[in-house]
């Protein structure tokens, strides 16, 4: 199945068949699952796009913003491009899923964010049914000279652990602009995921990415991110935050390159490990300019156990306080 | 026990590392009663209220700690906080993500926003301005501390362990910390109240000093806070530290032998 869908400005739910309609229906019940509110999709006002397994029930634009998305046979090819000097004022949202319990859903997605733009992102990546479920994402982004891309990307799997989620974006950041991204997959089971980053940031330029997961039973997270700060007084930072519990693996590899003079780079991680659980971070540092500096710190391992006494002497027990610390950290 | 007692610690010696922290403390405090604990730096203060707390590595070697008429010496930190113990903590606890508010209604028994916001304003916080945000390094040590009184007031406990609260805290503070403390006692709580300033031993009904480890008097606010202004605060102005802080007995006798001078 492939088809272009031009932009549509209308709204999304009126107008169109039943078949559509229920399958739109689930969709928005499982978004909600990931954190999404349907109504959010229904402001005339906000941009969006819906897409369920290689379906796109929905695509809205705004003034300054388009994007197009092709129907491939396992998913969907989407650009999105921003005019330079837009501020797009409400958040775009995107839904991303699959109900049924077996599926592959492949997103290539092309970002271009024109020279001093801004526009923030609110994903919500949804596989509620899953036993099965392959969800592939390869986005390129290229961030024009002082526009600002904010993009966050929260996860619903439900309690199975079937799914397979391989993201894989490269960003390209040029002078002044910025790139602020977050990824968080702490509700329901992980299955596998294996993220792979990359961002070239220019002179001034911003990169921040964030990485959040809750792992539990046998589930793999692996996390594999690089910053290269090529450009004179370029920043990045890598945040990391990983819980893993019962038999769950997490494997997190960050490298920050240092490669002009003032670039600053930060990696932080911390990994906490309950159970049979086993987590390692390996932070790799590149300098290649004598005025670049570029640091790193990780914690792995158990609850700290000074959060955790304190929450007992609030009364609480030894499993709610570390649910409370280990929520507080994906937060 | 006396039904008035509250909290009675019996003949309690703690031992660290093979080292004796604490040495036969006795200790009572009763219902309703403001308790300071006063002593140098180094004298036990911290030792006495985690133990009290039954913090890990403080279970005490011999001794009983009694709370409420139950012998709670050998009971977890959890069961002792069920009872109606808590503890300011001397050096907070940072929590990534955790919101002032939800940290503060952590150990209330029935959460409102009214009891929060009551407790924040009694610690100078705007409640406004602080109870979204996380108890975090964002957060000043200050404003921690402060955070962390608020806390402890907001749960009403039966027994409030107040671990140097006026430490990291400006002296202007301190006027707050003794309004605090008061209101606490006023709503049925029993304070002690741990420092190493003798001007906090104003705001006490009872008080009690500890010097290397043991409990060397126990009085009224007024008889205590003249043996430690007496007794006490020469040792540390001539010293700088205390005696048994000293690398050795024979260097605090040298020391002594030369005139205090260092």
């Amino acid at each position: 199945m492939s088809g272009h869908l031009p932009a549509r400005q209308q709204s999304v739910v009126r107008d169109r068949d039943p078949e559509w309609a229920r399958e739109f229906q689930e969709i928005m019940k499982a978004y909600e699952l990931a954190g999404g509110k349907a109504s959010d999709l229904e402001n005339p006002q906000g941009a969006m796009a819906v897409i369920s397994s290689n379906r796109v029930l929905g695509v809205r634009e705004v003034p300054g913003l388009h994007i197009e998305a092709d129907e491939l046979e396992h998913g969907v090819r989407a650009r999105i491009s921003v005019e330079p000097g837009t501020k797009v004022d409400v958040p775009v949202h995107l839904c991303f899923g699959v109900i049924p319990t077996e599926g592959l859903q492949e997103i290539i997605s092309e970002y271009d964010i024109g020279d001093g733009a801004e526009v923030s992102f609110l994903a919500h990546c949804t596989f509620p049914n899953s036993a099965r479920v392959q969800h592939v994402m390869d986005a390129n982004i290229h961030i024009g000279e002082g526009a600002t891309m904010k993009y966050s990307e929260a996860h619903y799997h439900g309690k199975e652990g079937g799914v397979e989620v391989l993201p894989t974006t490269h960003a390209k950041i040029d002078a002044g602009g910025r790139l602020s991204s977050e990824f968080d997959l702490t509700v329901g089971r992980v299955g596998k995921l294996d993220i792979n980053y990359e961002a070239d940031v220019g002179d001034r330029g911003i990169a921040e990415l964030v990485a959040r997961a809750y792992g539990s039973g046998t589930d793999d997270i692996r996390v594999n991110e690089v910053v290269r700060l090529n450009g004179e007084g370029a920043r990045g930072m890598t945040k990391t935050r990983i819980a893993v519990k019962d038999k769950a693996r997490s494997a997190i590899t960050t490298t920050a390159e240092g490669n002009a003079s003032g670039a600053v780079g930060h990696m932080d991680c911390t990994e906490i490990v309950r159970g049979d659980a086993i987590a390692q971070n390996i932070p790799i540092v590149v300098v290649r300019d004598d005025q670049a500096r570029v640091t790193h710190e990780a914690a792995i391992g158990s609850v700290n156990s000074k959060e955790l006494e304190t929450l007992k002497s609030r009364g609480l027990d030894e499993d709610e306080a570390v649910d409370i610390i280990i929520q507080g950290m994906l937060a | 026990m006396d039904n008035h007692v509250l909290l009675r610690v019996d003949n309690l010696t703690l031992r660290r590392s093979g080292v004796e922290i604490l040495r036969d403390v006795n200790l009572s405090v009763k219902h309703g009663e403001i308790h300071v604990l006063l002593g140098l730096n180094g004298s036990g203060k911290t030792s006495i209220a985690l133990a009290l707390m039954g913090a890990a590595g403080y279970r005490p070697e011999s001794g009983r700690i009694w709370f409420d008429g139950r012998d709670v010496t050998t009971a977890s930190i959890t069961e002792r906080a069920q009872l109606g113990i808590t503890i300011a903590w001397q050096e907070p606890a940072r929590f990534e993500g955790l919101p002032v508010a939800d940290y503060l209604a952590l150990g209330m028994k029935n959460p409102s926003r009214t009891r929060i916001e009551e407790a924040m304003n009694l610690v100078a916080l705007s409640p406004a301005a602080y109870l979204g945000r996380p108890v975090s390094t964002d957060l000043s040590g200050g404003e921690r501390k402060r955070i962390e009184l608020a806390s402890v007031y907001a749960m009403k406990p039966k027994l409030a362990i107040l671990d140097e609260p006026d430490s990291g805290i400006d002296v202007l503070c301190l006027a707050e910390i003794v309004a605090l403390v008061r209101k606490m006692a006023d709503e049925g709580s029993s304070v002690l109240l741990i420092t190493h300033r003798d001007e906090l031993v104003q705001v006490a009904d009872n008080a009690s000093l500890i010097c290397a480890g043991e409990i060397v008097r126990t009085g009224s606010a007024e008889e205590l806070s003249t043996y430690y202004m007496e007794r006490c605060r020469p040792h540390g102005d001539a010293l700088g530290r205390q005696p048994w802080a000293c690398e050795s007995p024979e260097y605090f006798e040298q020391f002594v032998a030369e005139g205090g001078e260092q």
